[in-house]
């Protein structure tokens, strides 16, 4: 049944520090909406449901969502909801909408303007409320107790994480929507300083701001708006524990959980949202990725992570290897919360079921 | 002549958002609080007979309550570590310190909290350390001020003597049951092309709107993107500083940083030559004198800007002239 609905259109705003950019996103919005239209045939009019992914606390006011629906032109009505996540999950709100036959083509869209707060200070709001979060863990410093933890068991190297930073870094100079890109060695990474020992600037992602955007539709309408729909085989997300403390941070269940659930074996490249080095090793492991398979041939979330839109662009970018032909099966994932605490998996084919 | 907005950088500013939740801690965290006020740490013993330290209230794997509340620590032991150079507003120390996982003796899972151990250096995996309780309990996890380096070596000894507090500090500042987290958040906040260009014309002493090119409705202030039509708008009208009241209400209530006396008048005002009416204050006249249709001019304030609108001598304006606008 879940064959039944497939990605027809992609598009994403380059990743960037933007001043004139406000947190309502409408200015990065309405350009990659033009974009995916144009791509796809279609017009406003056409998208049954419309779901965002955006966070009030990234934003600094109340219900900025809603100020975003300008960018979608609400005369007459949209069917219109939002997710307060990564828009990952509004693409499965989204999915859930076209399966049930509501919509027959929806539209999910994330954006961030990650550079108007400090925002690893901003994430520590998303930690439990009563125990944790009034100490203002910021998300840098979580992860790194996560890294630490892997080095000291013997999990990865300082240098094994330097070497994904450097891949990643390679692999982005193709990508014009990157942030950061270009050619670096491991042993040049590993030689500056830490920033939050022991992890280093090429070990986390870099701050910027984004919005991305996905378009899906049912069979019927998918094969007319796109020569080559990336079908979505397997679609699904699960979350562990949110005691920091209380689970095994070197073991991704949730993410394994996903990848069973939507029945990801065999792809051919991965898109993986770890916004952390030591979190791609992690998911390769969990979502059982062999070395035959391409992992984040674009550069991944270590090069550009606009919050809130990275994890639907990393799902976005395994359907758009399908629907180029450069692959026949791709796995799109995102992840929300501390140190990989929940974790969602969508795998795109090219063959319909 | 107008200057086209593009011309203009965005306006920015500092925007700092304040506000405490005031939250029920429930049955487990309230007596894990009340403990902390008395320098004591509690954990929660699983169906499956391990301690969690901090308590949960339902166990993650089985997600029944504690079977109960057990004292743990409160020395324990690192077992990760990073460490912050530069700490950030909130935190629990100004110096350079470490943020650690620390498994308190007696517990079999971690707390996350600060290490204050002076250097990077001093730091390690298996540490062990000790609480350092705040001066006057508060009623909250930051009654515990951070964690320090000890001496003592798991489970090789009672734990040291506590400082006792003095029995009058204890609750002094507590309401049981309760805790509160202030939220201090900085942002620098960007205004919209749209909005910036509005705020330039009204520090002129201008009303900017924009016309759609989709639908040729023209709204004020300028918001940059048409929310009927979703796109981008780019063509300015300058409109007069009078319009009509289209819809209002009288504010009876005060509330705190209120800065007209009740009774009052919060008006949609439509502006001669918009479409999308605005709400503003309509002020120099009784309150009970306003009404749908009332012409309305703009009193601007010493400080540039609209300080509100006051009646004009103008008959009312017929209700099919602003009934699209309502």
């Amino acid at each position: 049944m879940s064959a039944d609905v497939a990605v027809v259109g992609f598009a994403q705003s380059p990743c960037r520090v933007r001043e004139d950019a406000t947190t309502s996103g409408v200015e990065m919005l309405v350009p990659i909406f033009a974009e995916v239209f144009r791509a796809c045939g279609l017009t406003r009019r056409d998208i049954g449901f419309w779901c965002s992914g955006s966070s009030d606390y990234l934003a600094g006011r109340a219900f900025s969502f809603v100020s975003a629906v300008d960018a979608i032109g609400a005369v007459p009505p949209a069917m219109e909801s939002h997710v307060e996540m990564d828009a990952a999950w509004a693409l499965y709100e989204a999915w859930a909408k076209v399966l049930t036959g509501e919509a027959e083509i929806a539209l999910a869209y994330g954006f961030g303007k990650s550079s108007g707060a400090e925002l690893r200070r901003v994430l520590a709001l998303q930690l439990d409320p009563y125990l944790v979060a009034p100490l203002w863990p910021d998300s840098v410093s979580v992860a790194a107790l996560q890294a630490r933890l892997g080095l000291e068991a013997g999990r990865w190297t300082e240098k094994d994480m330097a070497e994904v930073a450097a891949r990643s870094r390679a692999e982005a100079r193709s990508n014009p929507d990157a942030q950061v890109s270009g050619s670096v060695t491991a042993a040049e990474l590993l030689a500056r300083p830490y920033v939050a020992e022991p992890l280093r600037a090429h070990d986390c992602a870099p701050v910027g701001d984004g919005a991305a955007v996905v378009i899906i539709a049912s069979a019927a309408r998918a094969r007319e708006l796109c020569a080559r729909p990336a079908w979505i085989s397997g679609f699904a997300h699960q979350v562990d524990s949110g005691s920091l403390g209380a689970r095994d941070l070197l073991a991704v269940p949730s993410a394994a959980g996903a990848a069973s659930a939507a029945r990801a074996g065999s792809v051919e490249l991965a898109e993986l949202h770890a916004p952390f080095s030591h979190q791609e090793l992690l998911l390769r492991e969990a979502l059982g990725l062999g070395e035959g398979v391409a992992v984040n041939p674009s550069g991944g979330a270590l090069c550009g992570n606009p919050m809130f839109a990275a994890g639907l662009a990393r799902i976005g970018l395994a359907a758009r290897a399908v629907m180029s032909g450069r692959a026949s099966r791709a796995l799109g994932h995102a992840t929300s919360g501390p140190a990989l605490q929940q974790n969602l998996v969508c795998v795109l084919s090219g063959e319909a079921s | 002549m107008s200057q086209p907005l593009a011309e203009s950088a965005p306006l920015r500013a500092p925007l700092e958002i304040e506000f405490d939740y005031t939250r029920s801690l429930g049955p487990v965290l309230s007596q894990f609080m009340a403990a902390l006020a008395e320098r004591r740490i509690l954990g929660a013993r699983g169906a499956d007979g391990r301690v969690h330290a901090p308590p949960f209230e339902y166990d993650p794997v089985s997600a029944e309550p504690p079977r109960e509340l057990v004292p743990v620590g409160p020395e324990g032991t690192v077992i990760s570590w990073s460490w912050m150079p530069d700490p950030l507003a909130g935190q629990p120390l100004a110096e350079p310190f470490a943020w650690a996982l620390i498994r308190l003796d007696g517990a079999d899972t971690a707390m996350l909290h600060a290490v204050d151990a002076g250097s990077a250096a001093a730091m390690r995996t298996g540490l062990r350390v000790r609480p350092r309780w705040a001066a006057r309990p508060a009623g909250g996890i930051r009654d515990i001020a951070c964690f320090e380096p000890c001496d003592g070596p798991a489970g090789a000894a009672e734990a040291p003597a506590q400082d006792t507090l003095p029995a009058q500090d204890i609750g002094a500042e507590r309401t049981p049951g309760m805790t509160i987290a202030p939220v201090r958040l900085r942002y620098l906040h960007t205004a919209s092309p749209g909005e910036s260009a509005y705020l330039r014309g009204l520090a002129a002493g201008r009303l900017l709107g924009q016309r759609c090119g989709v639908c040729g409705q023209v709204y004020v202030p300028t918001r940059g993107t048409c929310p009927a039509d979703g796109v981008t708008m780019t063509e300015e009208v300058e409109l007069p500083e009078t319009g009509t009241v289209t819809t209002f209400c009288i504010v009876n209530v005060g509330y705190p940083g209120q800065r007209v006396t009740p009774p009052y008048v919060a008006a949609a005002v439509l502006l001669d030559g918009a479409d999308i009416a605005f709400q503003h204050l309509v002020l120099g006249c009784d309150a009970s004198e306003v009404r749908m249709g009332l012409r309305v001019r703009a009193v601007w304030g010493e400080a540039g800007g609209i300080s509100h609108f006051t009646p004009t001598s103008e008959p009312d304006a017929l209700y099919e002239t602003y009934a699209r606008s309502l």
